[in-house]
């Protein structure tokens, strides 16, 4: 069963639409004991870190997202599951789940360079990854964010992006990757990139 | 580096789409649903759909196109026309809509732009504009007034000072749409969009004026938009999509051009 975790952080119709053109049935759900029982869970959310990990706290999700890490399935964060996934945001100074060691840092706020990134843009993948096989190398996804995440280990880097500077748009170790760009809105190659997750052991072959 | 989107602006009534469109390939010209698949596939970045039936005892017909818009299409798109409250944007978002846009009802009523970015967040509202060229005044320093009811009410309000408070109040993105070019062809006003653009750190989508490749060229440069909104060029088959990107990627414009 795919668990997509909901934990009033934006809208997940869109997520469950692209799994369902995908062939898959999810279940969205903000219970601890769903999330305990998934083959396979994903993390998406919009909105502030904040508010995102106190619901997260009150819920028990957190916990249940850490078990769910040790027990190895598949877990995939979009954007704002992509943030808080690390220790630390400076969206509102909030200590986060600390899946990988890290911060969410702010994108710099540069002449003529607007924030939030909202768009698409390239990701320039750093390390064969079998959820980001097959992708080719002029494909573009949506963003829409004013923080990104920033890993502590670089080979927890999977892909950057360039926007005033050069971020990390996506990231992977072990059995959990993250994209801060949305999969589910970027249309072909983020299709497929949602079902290379769906096929995916959870195991990364080096 | 960040594309400059290209976005198809469909109008729709009573859940039909009212341009006549003419497309080869069987497509069903009148329905939303096929429409946006047909643009989905031919390379747009977002689609922009507009209720110009935006009343409230029909919204139960655009909220059915909506639902059947999100399980077709896997690219953002937005809703606007008629939402007056943050109980009508939340139906809209629900059904998969992942913007909502607000004009009229924004300058009526300002909150809703704080109440809908704060129950949804920024990244979800879209401050709609309808802005028309007067003589710089006191009242109107910039020389640009805000329109509603379709450009047919002015407000006495500066469209600088508007897009600058519609930011200050949660908007996540502004689409700004001169009366002035509206359904000319003769391209967007750049004097306008270039201003706005440069005075808000959020996106700017120009619309308004659009007939050829070159009045895109300008907007997203000169102009500083970051995203045109298109709508007759190709819904009467003019230019497809893909054209059109392959013009500005010649120039040197970043477009999206894999899909």
């Amino acid at each position: 069963m795919v668990v997509v975790i909901d934990y009033q952080a934006g809208n997940l119709t869109s997520v469950v639409r692209a799994l369902a053109a995908l062939g898959a049935e999810s279940r969205v759900t903000g219970e601890p004991a769903v999330v305990a029982q998934a083959d396979r869970v994903i993390f998406p959310g919009v909105g502030a870190a904040g508010k995102a990990m106190a619901v997260l706290r009150e819920r028990g999700l957190d916990e249940a997202l850490r078990r769910a890490q040790e027990r190895g399935v598949p877990i995939l964060g979009i954007c704002l599951g992509a943030q808080i996934i690390l220790e630390f945001s400076e969206e509102n100074n909030t200590p986060c789940l600390g899946l990988l060691p890290g911060r969410t840092r702010a994108l710099p706020r540069l002449p003529g360079l607007k924030v939030p990134h909202m768009g698409w843009n390239r990701v320039d993948f750093l390390r064969p990854h079998p959820v980001f096989a097959g992708l080719p190398p002029a494909a573009e996804y949506y963003f829409v964010h004013s923080y990104y995440p920033d890993p502590a280990l670089p080979e927890m880097v999977a892909g950057v992006t360039e926007h005033g500077v050069s971020f990390v748009s996506a990231l992977a170790w072990r059995n959990l990757v993250a994209t801060q760009f949305h999969p589910e809105k970027s249309g072909r190659f983020g299709l497929q990139l949602l079902a290379n997750f769906l096929a995916w052991d959870g195991i990364l072959a080096q | 580096m960040l594309s400059k989107r290209i976005i198809p602006c469909l109008d729709v009534r009573d859940g039909r789409t009212t341009k006549g469109i003419q497309f080869k390939n069987n497509v069903d010209i009148g329905d939303p649903v096929e429409m946006a698949k047909f643009y989905y596939e031919a390379g747009a970045d977002e689609l922009v759909f507009y209720d110009i039936t935006a009343s409230s005892d029909r919204r139960g017909i655009m909220i059915e196109v909506v639902h059947r818009v999100a399980a077709t299409i896997f690219i953002p798109f937005s809703v606007g026309g008629g939402l007056q409250t943050v109980e009508d944007m939340r139906e809209v978002l629900l059904a998969g809509a992942e913007k909502v846009s607000v004009n009229t009802a924004a300058v009526l009523n300002p909150e809703i732009i704080a109440r809908g970015a704060e129950a949804f967040g920024s990244q979800c509202i879209v401050l709609g504009m309808d802005v028309k060229r007067v003589p710089a005044s006191p009242a109107i320093p910039s020389g640009y007034e805000v329109v509603i009811h379709g450009g047919r009410t002015p407000m006495g309000i500066d469209a600088l000072w508007w897009a600058k408070e519609g930011e200050r109040l949660g908007a996540g993105e502004i689409c700004l749409n001169s009366i002035d070019a509206d359904g000319t062809q003769d391209g967007y006003e750049l004097t306008l969009t270039r201003m706005i653009s440069e005075a808000v750190s959020i996106p700017v989508i120009a619309s308004g004026g659009a007939g050829r490749p070159e009045h895109l060229a300008e907007v997203l440069t000169q102009g500083k938009a970051d995203a045109a909104l298109i709508a007759s060029m190709v819904h009467y088959g003019t230019y497809t999509i893909q054209e059109i990107k392959h013009f500005l990627a010649q120039r040197g414009i970043p477009v999206r051009l894999t899909w």
